[in-house]
């Protein structure tokens, strides 16, 4: 019987593969995927709470994340172009501006 | 049947995961995370909530990872050598963090001591375009309507700074 812990734990194990991706990879384009798919993982566990409290707020929740997460895509590209555009690579080993 | 599923569903959306964090082709990257997201929005439809599960579908894997491919496209990057080839301190202190986190979380999972209902008995009313639209233009409507704002906002700023020399060095 799958109960709402099994889609928890579905929910942190790809929250934690998204923080290993994150930490780990240097193209400045995968981390940001990586983001995306920790910001998915959360969304499930919102949409598990919300379908056993028979309640549909998570689920509204969802939907304002997701307007949120298509801004947050828009910009955040449109900052990897920029740099981009600048120093012909992506790398954030390379770019130490705001580094001290 | 739903059980079956489900770990089917699971298993593809957490080696589709493994996929993204490991190769090294960022095209391979994205549509990894494309398989991943259909295979999440087969694991809404078992809860019961068809509206996101069709958002998802759309938006997600449609629109945004449309844009990931494009701006891959665009800047032509070349595939990141020497990824886990040697075991460094980077990749140990990640591997700790993360699972400290995951730790946390499924003791957070397993401390659950109450009960364990599988879905709610409305649940199936509740994920409705129906019943989310009522609630997004009643309850939430508020923010709903900065949503727009902040979508808006999104779009002109990006215009402003993708048009903009960045110059990092």
């Amino acid at each position: 019987m799958v109960t709402i812990n099994w889609y928890l734990a579905l929910s942190a194990v790809l929250f934690s593969i998204g923080i290993i991706g994150v930490l780990v990879r240097k193209n400045a384009i995968v981390i940001f995927m990586s983001v995306e798919l920790m910001l998915n993982a959360v969304n499930l566990s919102l949409i598990a709470f919300s379908a056993q409290l028979g309640d549909s707020t998570g689920q509204v929740l969802v939907f304002f994340s997701l307007c949120v997460a298509a801004a947050e895509a828009v910009v955040g590209l449109a900052i990897i172009i920029a740099i981009f555009r600048n120093n012909l690579m992506v790398d954030i080993s390379e770019i130490n501006l705001l580094r001290w | 049947m739903a059980d079956y599923l489900f770990i089917l569903l699971a298993t593809i959306a957490t080696g589709a995961a493994f996929g993204l964090v490991t190769s090294k082709s960022a095209v391979t990257s994205a549509l990894f995370l494309v398989m991943n997201m259909i295979s999440l929005a087969g694991v809404y439809l078992l809860l019961d909530a068809q509206y996101l599960a069709v958002i998802q579908v759309l938006v997600y894997a449609g629109a945004i990872m449309i844009l990931f491919l494009f701006v891959i496209m665009l800047l032509n990057q070349e595939n990141e050598e020497g990824l886990f080839e040697k075991v460094s301190f980077k990749y140990l202190f990640s591997a700790l963090a993360s699972f400290v986190v995951f730790a946390q979380l499924i003791y957070m999972i397993l401390n659950y001591t109450g009960t364990e209902l599988p879905l709610a008995l409305n649940s199936q009313e509740i994920g409705t375009v129906e019943s989310l639209g009522t609630a997004i233009y009643t309850d939430y409507l508020l923010p709903f309507e900065v949503t727009g704002i902040l979508l808006t906002a999104a779009v002109v700023g990006a215009l402003i700074i993708a048009n903009r020399k960045v110059n990092t060095k």
